[in-house]
């Protein structure tokens, strides 16, 4: 008998949930956002439609504040995946300069939700993949996989199906359409791991580097290009940096390390006491932001 | 403790920051050893050797498993005991989680760690779980997946849920309470699912004084009732989720139970998908994987069993049999696959096979069979209409299907069998399930991958049940088509027509039977041979026996399909005249006449329906007299898109008739 081992199982599960939405939806989506979650998704997607292309595009959510090293391996993992990839770039928010500096949670709201409502009605998708996973915030805890907006894009906990067994019933009206989460049940430490094991790309900034920095409000964020708006007296300082989760820079915390290897890196997150959304500064708000960022349409 | 396996992070530092220093006192009062700064000292391997340790974490294991019990068993704090100790828990959440235990916690100043495992707003302020939550952690041997489920009575749905994933159960019992009747409901329901393994969890140890007597007593009245219902096996466990005893360390407090932790007992016990591996195979196909023309393959979850590349296979429903080629993927072929990897295969010759197709071990293949008696958990507070048409999915395969009235409910409390007429959210029944088609199944018993299933609604997609087959129903297979000579095609053929099922559907009074008896007068002059089925006609004789509830609505309309395939069959053209308010009952006479149904829609508006009443029934429904009257109090729902649509207040009757006529001998000539 050959047992599998949890890596294994937990591949089994995401690659059969890829091929369940290719089979059952009309258009499907990948949502991809260059994040190391991000890039074990795209990985499995190629390995479920091997030797053919995963038959969807990538679509990328942008607002233009993402770190240069994430736009420059966008591009090359999609040409390496043979898969289309969209950018969306919310044009109000391009028209109004939505900026981090100046219109704090609104940045989020329009790019992102905003955008991403824009993005899913202008291309038809009727499912669109995420890289969430259940172990990142509480809430997602009784996510499910299949995961159902009404055709304004709501998420509604009381309105989700039941999933038993392998089966997801993927049925839904016209209009409405279906988060799928083929990483449910992953955890960071499995997408690491997959990541060594894998050998996948991911963005240099998860490994540390002396990178610019200033320090505010008890984050460390990186000064990526020249539109970061300096206070007055502030000197960005080189520091050994990396990132546990990527996104807007100015937004983003980095955390100080020495840990320049996967297995460095590893090793430091599992002596460290902090949990990865931490260094998002969209979660502080209160308790229960992430649940009411869902049901708006936030992923 | 020593030779024991303890828990990767919290390791042997936080088992001894987990012990009390002094005797029980119980309930603790005090802060029982969660201090901040105790815990979280980590498995030195990670410090000195993270290459060892990432090794050692890759041939992990992954038992998935829930947890059941009530609010008061203490089973979330459980959960977040097995997060702490295992170190699923960062300092953040742990700060987060300090805070919100003094303002909603039910710990006093201690830590609260039910909040750790209550996530959505709503639900904190109640202070219980309402839903299915999934949790992990991992320890040095394996990692684990909890479905957290909860207790209460009126989440039956959520407990099966978390169940059906799962290869072992939790059982939690208050050690102060005992065998309580949701322990039956929670164990029923555990054997309903078939999990593999039981472990009874005798918590809040702590606050009997940890007193063997307590603990023994309760193994005894579990083991009478769970031989009852044929649990043959279980390991009982004295433990305290609130102090950490049994937990993932041995208790100091009770030297005479010398059995496993919960953790160890965890730790050892077999996973289904690999048990999966000793049945014969089984690969559901879920997609055709066709690149190019030189590339067949077909990709799938493998259900049970064992595949190599020359194994001989059978496809299920055709039968037909080949070999396997290979097994391929993206990195390099495989020698073998088993039984919960997701694999593509190609095969030696180029047979049928697509998606919802099972491909099997040749020798031993599953059933093929569309008529069963099932085990139903109704999940959807609309309850049950027997005779209505469902989606039915099993593995990949998604079909009709009809359930009939129920033989009888369980109740799960005391387990005896109820008579009823349908079934409720949260109900278990056991009824007949015919199919619209064959599926390939195996009995639950052998297996869940072919043999437990989901109820769509058509009209509001929601999955509404859960079922496990038990077994085909004998007459399903012993009954078989009459072979007749006379062929349905000869008897169209003789009369030179294509038989059709003109259905007309419409408000009462909205000119149906009116525009179906001018289309049979045309069709009659011009040498067709039809029939028309009114309504209230069929009624008078077939129907006599049934009202107008839903689901005798529903009865009503599956009789004049079935009567009216067989006029089709014998060649001729039917008209039909009913109200037929339900889209799924239109679209189930679609499903039984494929290519025959032409629907069409006599859209009359309410109003204008209800101003003519022609019979003086809307003026009766109105005062109250007639109950369930379509368009006042029961709803209908009209065609999303019917093959013609008749607006009866621009269009005359003649004239819908006429362009009726013409629309039929249009299809007919693209026919002949």
């Amino acid at each position: 008998m050959t047992t599998l081992t949890h890596l294994q199982r937990l591949e089994a599960e995401s690659i059969h949930i890829l091929r369940e939405v290719v089979a059952e939806a009309e258009r499907p989506v990948m949502l991809y956002s260059v994040g190391k979650d991000s890039a074990v998704m795209l990985h499995l997607a190629r390995k479920a439609f091997f030797p053919g292309k995963p038959p969807f595009p990538l679509l990328h959510v942008d607002t233009t504040w993402k770190f240069r090293a994430m736009y420059e391996l966008r591009e090359r993992a999609a040409v390496a995946a043979g898969m289309e990839l969209i950018v969306h770039q919310n044009p109000d928010a391009v028209a109004q300069g939505i900026n981090p500096f100046d219109h704090g949670s609104r940045h989020t709201d329009i790019w992102k939700t905003e955008g991403l409502k824009q993005a899913l009605t202008a291309g038809g998708f009727d499912v669109a993949f995420g890289g969430a996973r259940r172990d990142e915030e509480k809430s997602r805890a009784k996510e499910r996989i299949f995961s159902f907006r009404s055709a304004s894009q709501r998420w509604d906990p009381k309105a989700q199906r039941p999933e038993l067994w392998h089966l997801y019933n993927a049925k839904k009206a016209k209009g409405e359409s279906i988060r799928v989460f083929p990483l449910s049940n992953w955890t960071e430490l499995d997408i690491w791991q997959y990541i060594l094991a894998e050998q996948i790309e991911i963005v240099p900034l998860y490994l540390a580097a002396p990178r610019p920095t200033v320090e505010r409000d008890g984050m460390l964020l990186m000064v990526d290009d020249d539109r970061f708006r300096l206070e007055p007296g502030e000197v960005p300082v080189d520091r050994s940096i990396r990132f546990r989760t990527l996104g807007c820079y100015p937004l983003t915390g980095a955390v100080e390390s020495q840990a320049t290897t996967l297995p460095e890196v590893i090793q430091e997150m599992l002596l460290t006491t902090t949990s990865e959304r931490q260094g998002r500064a969209i979660d502080h708000d209160q308790s229960a932001s992430m649940e009411k960022k869902k049901a708006e349409g936030y992923f | 403790m020593g030779a024991k396996p303890d828990l990767v992070a919290p390791a042997k530092a936080g088992a001894t920051a987990l012990e009390r220093e002094t005797p029980a006192t119980p309930p603790p009062s005090g802060d029982p050893g969660l201090r901040r700064g105790d815990e979280y000292t980590p498995d030195s391997l990670i410090a000195s050797d993270i290459d060892a340790y990432l090794l050692q974490h890759q041939h992990k294991s992954l038992l998935r498993f829930i947890t059941c019990g009530s609010v008061d068993d203490g089973k979330s704090t459980l959960i977040g005991r097995l997060l702490y100790d295992s170190r699923a828990i960062f300092a953040d959440q742990l700060s987060a989680l300090e805070a919100d235990s003094k303002r909603v916690g039910t710990q006093g100043q201690n830590i609260d760690f039910a909040l750790l495992v209550d996530g959505l707003a709503a639900e904190r302020e109640q202070g219980i779980t309402i839903d299915v939550a999934y949790r992990f952690f991992a320890t040095e041997k394996r990692k684990f997946i909890v479905a957290d489920t909860p207790g209460h009575e009126q989440y039956t749905r959520n407990m099966v849920t978390g169940a059906s994933t799962a290869d072992a159960a939790v059982i939690l019992i208050d050690a102060r309470k005992g065998v309580l009747p949701q322990t039956r409901r929670h164990s029923f329901l555990v054997k309903l699912l078939r999990l593999r393994h039981v472990v009874l969890a005798v918590n809040k140890m702590d606050l009997v004084e940890y007193d063997q007597s307590v603990f023994d007593t309760i193994v005894a009245d579990y083991r009478a009732f769970a031989s009852a219902i044929g649990i043959e096996r279980f390991t009982a466990i004295p433990i305290s989720g609130f102090a950490g005893d049994n937990v993932a360390s041995a208790s100091t407090e009770m030297p005479w139970y010398d059995g496993p932790t919960l953790i160890e007992h965890l730790e050892t016990i077999d996973v289904e998908a690999d048990a999966a591996q000793a049945r014969p195979f089984r690969l559901p196909v879920q997609w055709v994987n066709r690149p190019d023309l030189d590339f067949r393959g077909f990709s799938g979850l493998i259900a049970s069993g064992s595949v190599r590349p020359g194994d001989a296979v059978r496809i299920l429903p055709s039968g037909r049999t080949t070999t396997v080629a290979r097994i391929v993927t993206m990195d390099g072929d495989l020698p073998e696959a088993v039984a919960g990897q997701s694999v593509t295969l190609t095969l030696a010759d180029e047979v049928d096979c697509s998606r919802g197709d099972v491909i099997a071990l040749a020798d031993a293949p599953p059933q093929v069979a569309d008529q069963f008696r099932a085990t139903l958990v109704w999940m959807s507070e609309t309850p049950l209409l027997p005779g209505r048409s469902y989606w039915l999915k099993l593995g990949t395969q998604t079909v009709g299907a009809t359930v009939q009235e129920p033989r009888h409910a369980i109740d799960v409390n005391t387990l005896a069998e109820l008579s009823v007429k349908t079934l409720g959210l949260n109900d278990i029944g056991v009824a007949e399930v015919y199919t619209d088609r064959d599926i390939v199944f195996e009995p639950f018993a052998d297996g869940a991958d072919l043999g437990g299933f989901i109820l769509i609604d058509r009209a509001t997609n929601a999955t509404v049940a859960a079922g496990m087959l038990d077994f085909a129903l004998r007459r399903a297979q012993n009954v078989h088509w009459q072979a007749i000579d006379i062929t349905n095609a000869a008897h169209a053929d003789q009369k030179g027509q294509t038989p059709r099922l003109l259905w007309f559907t419409g408000l009462s009074g909205s000119g149906k039977s009116t525009i179906a008896n001018l289309v049979e007068k045309k069709l009659f002059a011009l040498g067709r041979h039809s029939f028309l089925l009114d309504g209230d006609n069929v009624r008078h004789g077939l129907n006599k026996d049934l009202g107008f509830t839903d689901a005798d609505r529903v009865e009503n309309i599956r009789r004049i399909g079935e009567v009216a395939k067989l006029m089709t069959d014998a060649g001729l053209i039917v008209l039909t005249a009913f109200i037929s308010p339900f889209r799924a009952e239109r679209d189930m006479v679609r499903a039984m006449l494929p290519g025959a149904f032409v629907e069409i829609f006599v859209d009359t508006p309410l109003a204008e329906a209800e101003a003519r009443d022609v019979k003086g029934l809307y003026a009766k429904a109105r005062a109250g007299q007639i109950a369930n009257f379509t368009g006042i109090s029961s709803p209908y729902e009209a065609p999303e898109h019917p093959d013609i649509r008749v607006d009866t207040t621009r269009e005359s009757p003649e004239a819908a008739a006429e362009r009726i006529v013409e629309h039929i001998m249009g299809v007919w000539s693209h026919d002949l």
